[in-house]
């Protein structure tokens, strides 16, 4: 079976790239760092090659981390392995509104 | 013996990796002409824009100045100008600053000549001639750090942030240790980022250099806002958006990693040329390609290093495109507009040490006449000029 490999960039990461295809609903991945750690995490939803998923819960609000910096803060309540991307990050910059 | 290059020597000192004739029309209304003559004449290239009439003072003098920078590149060997005589911009002054740098220039003025297929007799005459001037001029070895290579990223997704953006950081770096010129852009996508670069200005962040970077984001961003308009929905595009890029952030925070490492110097303008400024430098400009394209070429910029995860195939006119494509997908798909797999750093096959040391291999190669994939294809009409106001 092909290894179902997702990348986190940096310590401070609550996030994680998955660069595999097919993942579906209840699929495990391996999550890799820089230094070689690895951890499995099941993944809810359906993840397209190169999105990403949470790797602990984020409440509503708090910052979504990437790169060991801000990339956005979390639209509704995520759990640990969830699909994260539009519909549950936001921007916080580039907005007329805030 | 350090690094070099087989390029052409200009009377001003500067090197290029091209020889060729630009054929510049001064405003949108000389393009037909243009395109005419280029058509005809081997040798040519032409600087077709949208740009040059009924537009304000401020961006009349911007058209003139990018076009003259345009003329000015050390890819181009001679210049025709194709006026059509009632403009707004300043055609006699891009005779004058073009032919400065010693280079022959020609003119031709479409409503004196008698109309459109009278210029188009007359242009091609004129620029037959000046192919056959600079034509036979050989190529020489040239030292590595008479090098600008501008740099950018397009069709982003999310391993342009993981492969191919770090392969052209890597050889920026590689570049300015060796006493080069690297130029990179795209402030739209600082947002989110302009701390880590302000952070690396000379002078710090508080200096005037960091302070700049600020004042060109905040510049960009306010431009977004003054309009009523959200950025979100444009930035990222759907395209990054279909790549897994969630939010203009992440976009940047990828973006920027191909700057590389080394300090950097200042921010220029659109219109700035860096000229004889070494190391690493900023200019002023959005994301989309054929504004950006066209100031770092007009900036005196050689060659460029492009990075993709989706897929983008333009080139411009005058300055060679080299896509490094950093999803392997991709690069399967698109193997005929790409130059360099880059996701073999995602595939784990290869280091991002390992892909630098091609790419810059491949920039000596380019450099010295080797033609990149869209040069060869014949795709490189991605111009145009980044205007402020309205057209009125």
């Amino acid at each position: 079976m092909d290894l179902k490999l997702a990348l986190k960039v940096d310590d401070l990461d609550n996030v994680a790239t998955i660069f595999a295809n097919d993942i579906t609903d209840g699929t495990a991945v391996e999550v890799r760092d820089k230094k070689g750690n690895m951890e499995e995490i099941i993944v809810h939803g359906n993840v397209p090659y190169g999105h990403k998923i949470a790797l602990c819960d984020i409440a509503k609000g708090e910052k979504i981390m990437k790169y060991g910096e801000c990339i956005g803060a979390a639209s509704e309540p995520i759990h640990k392995g969830d699909y994260v991307h539009v519909h549950n990050l936001e921007a916080l910059r580039g907005r007329g509104d805030l | 013996m350090g690094y070099t290059f087989q390029g052409y020597r200009r009377a001003n000192g500067k090197f290029g990796a091209r020889n060729l004739v630009a054929v510049i029309p001064s405003v949108i209304c000389a393009n037909d002409v243009g395109q005419a003559i280029c058509r005809q004449v081997q040798g040519t290239i032409g600087y077709f824009h949208h740009q040059g009439c009924c537009q304000l003072p401020l961006d009349l003098k911007r058209v003139t100045d990018t076009l003259s920078n345009l003329g000015q590149s050390p890819n181009v060997g001679a210049a025709l100008i194709v006026s059509l005589g009632c403009e707004g911009t300043d055609h006699e002054r891009l005779v004058e600053e073009i032919r400065a740098t010693g280079k022959p220039v020609e003119i031709i003025r479409i409503q004196e000549l008698g109309g459109t297929s009278r210029a188009i007799q007359a242009g091609i005459d004129a620029a037959q001639h000046l192919v056959q001037q600079i034509s036979g001029l050989q190529r020489e070895t040239v030292d590595i750090s008479n090098v600008v290579m501008a740099i950018k990223c397009g069709a982003s997704d999310t391993t342009s942030g993981m492969a191919s953006n770090c392969v052209i950081g890597y050889v920026a770096d590689k570049l300015v240790d060796l006493g080069a010129t690297v130029v990179f852009g795209e402030t739209t996508e600082f947002l989110g980022g302009e701390h880590i670069l302000a952070r690396r200005a000379v002078g710090g962040e508080n200096g005037p250099v960091g302070q700049k970077i600020y004042e060109i984001v905040n510049r960009m961003e306010a431009r977004a806002k003054s309009i009523g308009e959200d950025m979100r929905g444009s930035q990222p595009t759907p395209g990054n958006i279909a790549g897994g890029l969630s939010s203009i952030e992440e976009k940047s925070l990828g973006a920027i990693v191909k700057s590389g490492h080394r300090p950097i110097q200042g921010v220029l303008e659109y219109t700035d040329r860096v000229d004889d400024q070494k190391g690493l430098w900023i200019k002023d400009a959005p994301g989309r390609e054929p504004e950006i394209l066209t100031g770092m070429a007009a900036t005196g910029a050689q060659l460029m290093l492009f990075s993709t995860g989706r897929g983008a195939p333009q080139g411009f006119p005058s300055m060679p495109v080299v896509k490094i494509c950093g999803n392997p997908n991709t690069f399967e798909r698109m193997q005929h507009d790409m130059d360099l797999n880059a996701g073999q750093i995602i595939t784990g096959e290869k280091t991002i040490e390992e892909v630098g040391e091609e790419a810059f291999e491949l920039l000596l190669r380019v450099l010295s006449g080797q033609m990149t994939k869209n040069e060869a294809l014949g795709y490189f009409g991605s111009m145009d000029i980044f205007c402020l106001g309205p057209v009125i």
